[in-house]
Order: C-alpha cells, then structure tokens, then sequence
C-alpha cells in the first residue's frame, strides 16, 4: 500500500535519524516530497510511505512513539467546492495529475489521494478555492 | 407572411413570432446546442429545422472587459462625486453626479502589482462585482470639489446593492467568438491572462466552450443581434450592440466559423437580478483581476441553414495556437498550427510534433448549466426571444451547395 503522510517533528526528535531506523526496523520504502526540518526546531516533512500494511501501521505507531505527529496528507489539503466553478486552469499545472479533467464531461476532479501538496495550484486557480492547511514550507521559492 | 415565403432559398422558414408563440404555448422544441450536434448528424438540417425551435447555449469563462454602472445615491448635502472608491477599488466617476462605472480589471489601491512578481492581484474590480451581487455591503468613497447645487466635498458609506437606486451589468466585450491557444516558446515561464505557461511549450491552455460557445453556433450573426433577449450573471440581459474588438473578418472555415478570434459582444442586464453563481471576481496571477462572466444565447431556428450552424461539433471549429512567451506581447502575427476543440478537449495537441498537455480556462461543466436552465426557462414559458433590431457587422458566406 503507498499514502502519502504529513509528518510534524517536535524540536526534540528534529535532530535524530528517524528515517534510518524507519527503514532499518519496518522495511517501509520511503519517498520524501517535501522536507523542512532544521535543528533545534520544529519540522515538517511530506512522505510517501510504501509497503505491507502492518509495517506502515507499526512504523506510524514508531514515529508516534517518538513524538512526531503522523497524519494522512488527503486530510490537509482541501478544495472549496463552492469556490470552484470547474474552469480547468488547475489541470495543465498539477504535476501529479491530482487534478484532472474527466472525460468526456470535462469535470475537474481533485483527488487528495494522489497530492503531494507542493503548492503550485494554490495561486493559479482564478478563485482561490485550493487550501492548504499548513504552511508549505512558509516560503514561495519551494513553488516557484 | 406568406409571400417572403415563397421567395425564401431555404425549405423550412419560421419568424420569430411563430416560435415565440409556441414557446407561449408550451409547444416550443428546446435543445442544447450539445444535443443539436446529434440531432443534426441523424437526421440532417432540413429534418432538424423542422423539429426544432431553439438552440440554447452557454459559456462560463473569465471576460475581461465587464463592469457595472452603479448609481449610488445621493448624500445629504448633495454631492457630485469626482473620484469613488468601492472597498479601495476605484472607480470612474466622471459621468454625473453620483453615477459611476466599476470595471472588472481595475485592482485594489495600494496592490503591489506585479513588484513582488508574480503579483497575486488578491482583490479587484471583478471582486467588488461578485460581492454586491453576493449581497454583501461595500464600503464606498467618494471626494468631490463643492457647487453650488452640489455643496458636499466628501462621503463615506457602506452600502449594499438593495440600496443603490440602478446598478446596471455593462460588458463592452463578451462571449468572444473563438479565442487563441496559448503555450510558451521562451525559455522561462510566463504568467498570462491565458494562466500560468510553462517554459518550452510543456503546456497549452485553451478558452472556448466549443461547440456550446453562443457565437460558434450562430458563426454569421444571423440571428444574435442588437436586442437578442440572453441569458446574462444568473439573470436576463441583452446584446446591446457589438463588442469592442468585434470582427467579422477573420478568417473562416467552409462551414462560416471562424478559425481565429473573430465576433463579440457588448452585452447588458440588471445586476440587482443576476447571482453570484455566475459573476465571480477572478485573480489572473501575474496579471490582475477580472470577471468570470455565465452567458447564455438562445438561437432560432429559422431555416436549415441555421439548424446546420448549432450542429456544429468541437471537430468541426479550430483555433490557432499562439506563442505568449515571446510572440503576442511583441505583436508577431504568428501561428504554430490549427488545432479543433475536439483534440483541445482531449487533453493533447502537437505543436511542431511535440506532444503537449492541455488545459481549458473555460468552466464546461458551467456551459452546460447555462445551457439547461436557459432551455429550461424557455421549456416554462418564462424567456421568449428577442427579434433583433439590427444585424451585427457580418461577413459574406453561403454553404457550398455540393457539400
């Protein structure tokens, strides 16, 4: 099984090898997509976490023994569906196709399951109808 | 009646005022222009003439030039208002006293613009739009120098669109007949009122219903005209006369639509009347703010060949695409191929044997709403059609009659 998770690092974990011993114990695959994690302080982490169902549950169950909050991504990024009225403009910029076009109704769909929450519709749709309800990463050159 | 008739070319002839009684009468035959494709590839324009009354149609996209002439009350003392506010967003006021006009593009004082580029053009004159139609009330500032018979040099009020005596939806340019395909040659992203263009032509984006569009399926202007009765924000408005921009010029293909952006529209209605559904203040990243305008024409069938016009499919209407890296802002007369609506829509174009991602700009979900529900008032009665008073400027064009 492959989600994609927010993770958020209490300054006391920020500085250890967490991912190491992740993939050491629990044999999960690992993809970051996003990181900020700085010593001494608070961090942030987008992952994609891949592999046997129980292992991705026991290393949740890890990362939370240690501190570090672990919630499903799809949960922190969200379309207002009165906001949007379905123009598209979303479609050619998504790289990861969460938002797409159905054919032949020509909808526009989003699917939180596939976001990685990198930003880049946030300030490209006409109306401003995509949230993103934590910082991404509270600097702009990450989008850009 | 009857002899015009008889002198008509076409086989099937109806007026105006035969179909507006059988839509009084509950008789009328309504379709979208998605569904007269159909009918007409079954069963051919003469059939389709005769079967059908009205085409209805619709478009739901971003349109610049729009705005609102507001009357916003009078002041006690009087006041003849020589610069207006509306929420920080100006507006023109030198028209009289207290009349205004509020365009869509106009952005908030103190907006950074494009300084800190791209700018976020966050609050507009489409904005101001999309919240008096909302019923929200909007703070409104005016300065002025005294008369005699206007004595106030200031104001300052909230207000709500109940309270203002006339507020009046004016678009000098709307419901653009076809529109450019715009992609990116240059080496470095562009942010454009077609949307954000990546570098390298990595994208397209396009801005047309197609086949729903109200001016691809009458490509002449034989029946939409100064007085046609529309379907305008959610309400009823007109076409008042032809858009800025309007050309009836540009090139055509052999079924009389053009294939370049050619006719378009001033339109009109009353505000008060129209929703928030289908009037929403955009920010166009990088380039400002503007107005998502709901517009919908119904169109007549008065003969086959206007039954042969609506049974126009995506396939059938193509556009140019057209460099906005470099190119349009240069004023280059240049195209890198035709393009249908049909491979528009399929999410993939070539452009110099590159395939490249397309997206649309235009609601298609929204065009097909506008659509129904004007179908749906003429089904009820409630929407007859207006008969022109006067033609657009058109162009010369008859079917070839060995196709």
């Amino acid at each position: 099984m492959t989600k994609i998770y927010f993770l958020r690092y209490p300054k006391e974990t920020s500085s250890q090898p967490v991912i190491y011993h992740l993939i050491q114990r629990y044999e999960v695959e690992f993809n970051i997509l996003k990181a900020d994690i700085r010593p001494q302080r608070d961090g942030i982490m987008v992952v994609e976490l891949k592999g046997q169902k129980e292992k991705v549950t026991d290393s949740l169950d890890y990362l939370k023994s240690l501190g570090v909050q672990a919630e499903r991504l799809a949960g922190k990024v969200h379309r207002d569906e009165n906001k949007c009225y379905q123009c598209g403009a979303c479609t050619g910029i998504c790289p990861v196709a969460a938002l797409y076009i159905q054919r032949p109704g020509m909808e526009v769909i989003f699917d939180p399951e596939k976001c990685t929450a990198c930003g880049l519709c946030v300030p490209v749709c006409p109306v401003r109808s995509m949230e993103i309800s934590f910082d991404p990463m509270s600097d702009t050159t990450a989008l850009a | 009646m009857s002899d015009p008739k008889q002198e008509s070319k076409f086989e099937v002839n109806k007026t105006y005022a035969e179909i507006n009684a059988r839509i009084k009468a509950g008789e009328a035959v309504v379709v979208t222009a998605d569904e007269m494709t159909d009918i007409v590839r079954q069963e051919g324009p003469v059939e389709a003439a005769r079967r059908v009354d009205v085409v209805t149609t619709g478009t739901f996209s971003t349109m610049c030039s729009s705005g609102v002439f507001l009357n916003f009350g009078q002041t006690n003392p009087t006041i003849k208002a020589q610069k207006v506010w509306i929420n920080k967003v100006s507006a023109y006021a030198g028209i009289a006293a207290i009349d205004i006009y509020l365009g869509a593009t106009e952005p908030a004082e103190h907006d950074p613009l494009n300084q800190v580029y791209p700018g976020d053009f966050r609050y507009g004159g489409g904005h101001v739009i999309e919240d008096l139609v909302a019923g929200k009330a909007v703070f409104l500032e005016a300065k002025a120098y005294p008369t005699d018979c206007y004595a106030n040099t200031k104001c300052k009020k909230e207000i709500t669109l109940a309270e203002m005596p006339y507020a009046l939806l004016c678009n000098p340019r709307n419901a653009y007949q076809n529109y450019n395909c715009a992609v990116n040659l240059s080496d470095k992203i562009v942010y454009t009122y077609m949307g954000t263009l990546k570098p390298n032509c990595r994208n397209a984006n396009y801005c047309s219903a197609g086949q729903l569009s109200p001016l691809l399926n009458d490509p002449l202007y034989r029946t939409i005209g100064i007085g046609t009765r529309i379907f305008l924000g959610g309400g009823v408005g007109y076409v008042t006369f032809r858009g800025t921009q309007h050309n009836p010029g540009a090139p055509r293909g052999d079924n009389g639509v053009p294939t370049r952006p050619a006719g378009t529209l001033m339109v009109q209605g009353d505000l008060k009347k129209m929703s928030a559904d289908w009037l929403r203040g955009v920010s166009l990243r990088g380039y400002g703010t503007s107005l998502a305008v709901g517009l919908g024409i119904p169109i007549p069938i008065l003969n086959e060949d206007m039954a042969r016009f609506t049974g126009v499919s995506d396939e059938e209407i193509f556009t140019h695409v057209v460099d906005y890296g470099h190119d349009y802002t240069n004023g280059i007369a240049r195209h890198y191929g035709k393009v249908s609506y049909a491979q528009l829509k399929s999410g993939e174009i070539e452009v110099a044997g590159q395939k490249v991602p397309t997206a649309p700009l235009s609601s298609l979900p929204g065009a097909r709403k506008i659509a129904e529900t004007l179908k749906g008032w003429i089904q009820s009665g409630k929407f007859h059609l207006g008969e022109p008073v006067d033609n657009l400027p058109s162009a010369d064009f008859s079917f070839n009659p060995e196709k």
